[in-house]
């Protein structure tokens, strides 16, 4: 998208569009790591979600689905709270070539 | 019916609010101006102004109610002087970078340490570098007067940035001078009412001010900002005319006293002024040619009027009521002197800073006489202008051999 010049701006800092957070992509805070997700070993019980401070966890029918890399940070919160065990976790951090 | 009335700087600021209608006072009273929200609280009392007084328990919180006031949509007033406006200081920016209209009533006084409870410049010139329109006041006619624009001002939909309006603690906010309060109709009709773009009340329209911006937006915000207290320069001296057609009464950038033919000037703020003029009257029934450049805009400053104004006068002294450590000179002689850079060399006065009255230190028609006989002798015999004058200070030579 394009950004507005200083002259095209409402005086003061008004924002009339809700949620225009979402237009500013925070997935380049990545820097090293990032969540894989593996569906197989997921028992969809939705602690990622909740803790995901970017709500970069993506859901479909009620299951989790993948992760939104455009706004994962790489804080590794998600892997550190999924409970799976005795299986190999379905979100582990791997690492990222940038 | 313009009354001709005997009131004091601070009742005259609380006449000049009570006659706009304001939404939502913010109240935490502080000496000197503490009568200012007095008044109002008293006025709020027995019934004659429907208005939301709140009593807020810090200086930070009134500034920060009044912000909050205002982005809603109302007129607001709060007052503060030294302490109480600094620690108002972060939320200053704030109120300034939302462009919100605000006006705060200042009377000033100095800043501790030590303790001091008198008039000098320190608070309000702290202040200078937060983005809001400053208008310093003479007399508590021109405190009256200058409340009215201030709003006026500040509301304008080009401009829509805060206002203070300060003047000299005690010496100007508690002596009773001869007041004209216009008729409360005509102030009316003056201002009209507030209408803001947008009001954080309505919750058909909801929206965010004062969110979070990166690096690739705050820049851009910043410069809208600028760009509202640029375009006040104009409105400023619309204003002024405005009122002075209505009231007669006309207000500029500047008062300039006998400048005209003047060699050498004096420029000065706020109630000092009053004495400078006297001070003049006598040099000038001397045969001198002095003259008075009294600043009323601080910020936005007018230095391209400035510097034409005092094009072509051998020497000016330049008085600032603070002391800044570490700095050329106070916060006065230094915006002049850079306005006056640009000068050919031959039509540049030479520039003298002085300091004086600090925590309430009197200025005297002598120490004017002083001066004035000082920058003259320093002017004729090329002496360098650097280097600070402190009128009316203590000073012994100590010998120590």
């Amino acid at each position: 998208m394009s950004h507005e010049a200083w002259n095209e701006l409402k005086p003061g800092t008004i924002i009339e569009d809700p949620g225009s957070a979402s237009n500013h992509f925070t997935g380049h805070y990545r820097k090293g790591l990032k969540p894989e997700f593996n569906e197989l070993n997921c028992i969809h019980c939705f602690f990622c979600w909740v803790f995901c401070p970017e709500n970069a966890i993506m859901t479909e029918a009620e299951k989790i689905s993948g992760i939104n890399y455009d706004y994962c940070k790489g804080c590794g919160i998600c892997a550190n709270e999924c409970p799976v065990e005795n299986k190999p976790k379905p979100l582990i951090m791997i690492k990222e070539v940038i | 019916m313009r009354a001709n009335k005997v009131l004091d700087g601070n009742t005259a600021v609380s006449e000049a609010v009570r006659q706009l209608d304001p939404d939502v006072v913010m109240a935490y009273p502080s000496a000197p101006g503490a009568p200012m929200l007095e008044r109002l609280a008293m006025d709020i009392a027995n019934g004659s102004l429907d208005t939301e007084l709140v009593n807020m328990e810090s200086p930070q919180s009134a500034i920060s109610g009044c912000i909050g006031a205002s982005a809603a949509g109302g007129r607001v007033f709060s007052s503060a002087s030294s302490q109480e406006l600094a620690q108002m200081h972060e939320m200053l920016f704030i109120a300034s970078s939302l462009r919100l209209p605000i006006v705060i009533g200042i009377a000033d006084r100095a800043l501790s340490a030590p303790i001091n409870y008198y008039a000098d410049h320190s608070d309000a010139m702290a202040e200078r570098d937060c983005g809001w329109i400053q208008l310093f006041c003479e007399s508590p006619q021109e405190a009256y007067d200058n409340i009215i624009q201030a709003y006026k001002i500040s509301e304008h939909q080009d401009v829509k940035t805060p206002v203070m309006v300060a003047m000299d603690g005690w010496i100007t906010s508690h002596t009773m001078e001869n007041v004209s309060i216009e008729e409360p109709s005509e102030i009316t009709d003056f201002m009209g009412k507030r209408i803001p773009t947008y009001s954080l009340l309505n919750s058909t329209k909801p929206l965010t001010i004062g969110s979070f911006s990166s690096p690739n937006y705050y820049f851009e915000h910043k410069l809208n900002q600028f760009q509202g207290m640029e375009n006040s320069r104009k409105i400023i001296r619309e204003v002024g005319k405005e009122f002075g057609d209505r009231f007669g009464r006309y207000y500029g950038y500047f008062e300039t006293y006998k400048l005209d033919d003047a060699e050498y000037g004096i420029i000065i703020m706020s109630s000092a002024a009053g004495t400078a003029k006297e001070a003049i009257d006598r040099l000038r029934s001397r045969g001198e040619k002095v003259g008075l450049l009294k600043l009323r805009v601080f910020r936005p400053f007018p230095f391209q009027e400035i510097q034409e104004r005092l094009l072509g006068l051998k020497a000016i002294a330049i008085f600032d009521r603070n002391i800044v450590p570490g700095s050329q000179g106070g916060p006065l002689y230094n915006e002049i002197r850079s306005a006056m850079y640009f000068c050919e060399d031959n039509l540049r006065p030479k520039i003298f800073p002085y300091i004086f009255g600090l925590g309430g230190r009197e200025l005297n028609l002598s120490d004017i006489d002083n001066t004035i006989k000082e920058i003259k002798e320093k002017t004729e015999k090329v002496e360098s202008e650097n280097g600070f004058h402190f009128v009316n200070v203590r000073y012994r030579q100590v010998n120590n051999e």
